[in-house]
């Protein structure tokens, strides 16, 4: 079959791998419908997520239609049209059983790798580096799905690829993000990172009841499209962000600050920009994280900062002294999809939201190193790119 | 500990000898009776040089007593140098020779006692702890345990065990060239509690081994503990496998926790393509492309 492999540092390539074959009794093979571009693939990409390896089938984002299922699935039957989850959980360990899917602790056989740079291991990631787990990803016409009687959801022929996709990653992890500031009605929620988390993580403040979103980013028809959600924004390019928020909510911060940027983001002032750039580029932090900075000086005394933008590994001049006197309190996680999953769909079943708004591009499977070019460096005011196999 | 206190001591007598030799050479010259010897004062430094590296290498260390050897060959040297200028000199030089020369010989016997303790520490039974918790009750945990046969399902250098009574047992284990087997005995069993056993005397190698079972803090789970001792033919036979498989005893009980943990609460091994075999440490050096495996695995 055809897939789109890491073969090296900013190298994709189409290649012809094997078909996947069941391992375990608990998986089902799906032959992928649709897949997309993650903004979290561009750190694999870029080579800043530790333990890729050339030859990886990328992709996390995807859903399709079953075609074989192992002995141990008893839900999922041939011809079912599925969307995949993109973290792989077990739904028996402590972790699943309290919801915490993305932190499963039977998923991700090279937990031991993960545990000497993180301490503690997180599940199995289709298509995320060997660190976790080693899974092939879903930019390929087939994908071995694990435990595909807890993850995968069953959706009727009614709803189009394009309606659903999104419940994979991008629409629970923006959605997260929005749940994690325990936002009340009159709240304004700042997000910084106006890509298709957070554009929809501006649509999910809204859905649960914030008053005001204001979105950061430096990307007009990036700032453009989040504005259609009904929030305010600010090109950081333009404006100073901590005094312009600080102005809009009167001078008290923003109730919650959402980072839907992670690790590579960019700074308006070139020397700080080139400092932490060159660090990166050294392997001395993997971080860049002005993102987390701001958004911990810009929130209000008592806010929460919610990260759900991806971090790697360690960040160097971390404001703690402002975290702690300030009464801040921050929230994380990869998102733990199979929890929102459901209701979500029901939300975009009734209506309320058509996350597909997001999309800008479509193309085949075979064109998925271009679909990358134009979504990294933001050419033909790429969006989010859909792949067909 | 002691030895290390000791060695640690020996550290910070490095330091000192070796800031005097570099801050007042001329006087350690003379007070060794070599202060005629053209050159003294620029050795008097080197030796002092000498000495800081002891000294980091003491002081900075995790095991400091084993860095004594360091010390016990740069004494060696001393006792060269020493030995010929006091068979070179006469009168009050050569008194104060052979006094630095006593000095000397006594400080080696101490760093090569320190030495010799640091080394003889690692020389122990070798002893591996690990554990692990399952969300699953405690006697379920214990019976699938107990139930010998079932081990290799997350032991992955065990073939087989087969049981021959209620407490002997044989187990036959994975070999590059020849299958290794062994008897073991159940010496003490609590049901539901804890499982100790050891290899039977005579079958050429010698391990012991304890499980215990306990719930988990507010009754989630169950806590598997298991501790390991290979005696001496055994510590042998272990580093053997360490060699062949390129494991420590240390990873492989902790990669066959997970794998149980694995067994136990979601039914099997889980494998991705990159590591088909599940948990293993080797494999996490040597891992396959994320790619579908061609054949079948």
């Amino acid at each position: 079959m055809k897939a789109n492999v890491w073969a090296g540092r900013n190298r994709l390539e189409i290649q012809d791998v094997p078909d996947p074959q069941i391992l375990n009794a608990r998986d089902a093979i799906v032959r992928v419908t649709s897949t997309a571009i993650c903004g979290s693939d561009l750190h694999l990409v870029d080579g800043y997520i530790p333990t890729v390896k050339k030859g990886d089938v990328l992709g996390h984002e995807f859903m399709g239609e079953v075609v074989e299922v192992g002995p141990g699935v008893r839900n999922l039957h041939v011809a079912d049209r599925v969307v995949v989850p993109f973290p792989i959980a077990c739904g028996a360990c402590f972790a699943c059983q309290d919801g915490l899917y993305s932190v499963c602790e039977n998923s991700n056989p090279n937990a031991g790798m993960a545990e000497k740079l993180m301490g503690h291991a997180p599940a199995g990631i289709f298509g995320y580096s060997h660190m976790l787990g080693g899974f092939p990803g879903g930019q390929a016409e087939y994908v071995r799905v694990p435990f595909a009687d807890v993850g995968p959801i069953k959706i009727e022929d009614d709803l189009p690829d394009e309606k659903v996709l999104f419940l994979s990653d991008i629409f629970p992890t923006g959605f997260m993000g929005a749940e994690m500031c325990d936002i009340k009605p009159g709240q304004t929620i700042a997000i910084w990172g106006a890509g298709p988390v957070g554009q929809l993580a501006a649509a999910s403040a809204f859905l649960l009841g914030a008053d005001r979103v204001i979105v950061i980013d430096r990307f007009p028809y990036r700032l453009r499209r989040v504005q259609r959600t009904g929030a305010e924004v600010l090109n950081y390019e333009e404006v100073n962000v901590l005094e312009a928020l600080r102005d809009m909510t009167g001078g008290r911060g923003p109730d919650a600050c959402i980072d839907a940027v992670g690790m590579e983001a960019h700074h308006p002032t070139p020397a700080i920009y080139a400092y932490d750039r060159t660090k990166q580029a050294a392997r001395m932090e993997t971080e860049r994280p002005y993102v987390l900075r701001e958004a911990i000086m810009a929130c209000r005394n008592g806010g929460v900062v919610s990260v759900i933008g991806v971090y790697g590994g360690f960040v160097d001049k971390f404001p703690m002294g402002t975290v702690m006197n300030r009464s801040l309190t921050i929230r994380t996680g990869q998102c733990h999809v199979q929890r929102y999953i459901e209701p979500l769909l029901d939300r975009i079943r009734a209506g309320e939201i058509d996350p597909s708004f997001v999309i800008s591009h479509r193309m085949p499977l075979s064109e998925a190193p271009r679909g990358f070019e134009l979504f990294k460096h933001k050419q033909d005011e790429c969006n989010k790119v859909v792949l067909t196999p | 500990m002691m030895t290390d206190r000791f060695a640690r001591a020996l550290g910070w007598t490095s330091l000192a000898l070796g800031a005097a030799h570099l801050a007042a050479p001329r006087a350690v010259t003379r007070l060794c009776g070599v202060d005629d010897a053209p050159g003294a004062t620029t050795v008097a430094r080197l030796v002092g040089g000498r000495e800081l590296l002891h000294a980091a290498l003491l002081l900075g260390a995790k095991n400091p007593a084993q860095w004594a050897w360091s010390r016990v060959a740069g004494d060696t040297m001393d006792l060269g140098v020493l030995g010929r200028a006091a068979a070179n000199r006469t009168g009050a030089r050569r008194a104060r020779a052979l006094a630095a020369l006593g000095a000397v010989a006594g400080i080696t016997a101490l760093d090569a006692v320190c030495a010799r303790r640091g080394s003889a520490k690692t020389k122990g039974p070798l002893q591996v702890r690990a554990s692990i918790i399952i969300n699953k009750p405690r006697e379920e945990v214990y019976h699938f345990w107990r139930d010998l046969e079932n081990l290799p399902s997350f032991m992955v250098h065990l073939d087989s065990v087969r049981t021959i009574n209620q407490r002997r047992s044989r187990w036959k284990v994975k070999g590059p060239f020849a299958d290794l087997e062994r008897e073991a005995e159940i010496i003490d069993e609590r049901a539901g509690d804890l499982i100790a056993w050891r290899s039977v005397p005579g079958t050429g190698v010698s391990t012991a081994g304890l499980v215990s079972f306990t719930d988990g803090p507010g009754g989630r789970g169950t806590v598997v503990d298991v501790s390991l001792e290979y005696g001496a033919p055994g510590r042998k036979l272990a580093a053997a496998v360490a060699r062949i498989f390129g494991e420590h005893p240390k990873q492989q009980v902790r990669d066959d926790l997970r794998r149980f943990k694995q067994v136990m609460e979601t039914g099997e091994v889980v494998r991705s393509e990159g590591s088909p075999e599940g948990h293993r440490a080797l494999r996490q050096l040597h891992q396959r492309p994320a790619q579908p495996i061609g054949g079948r695995a």
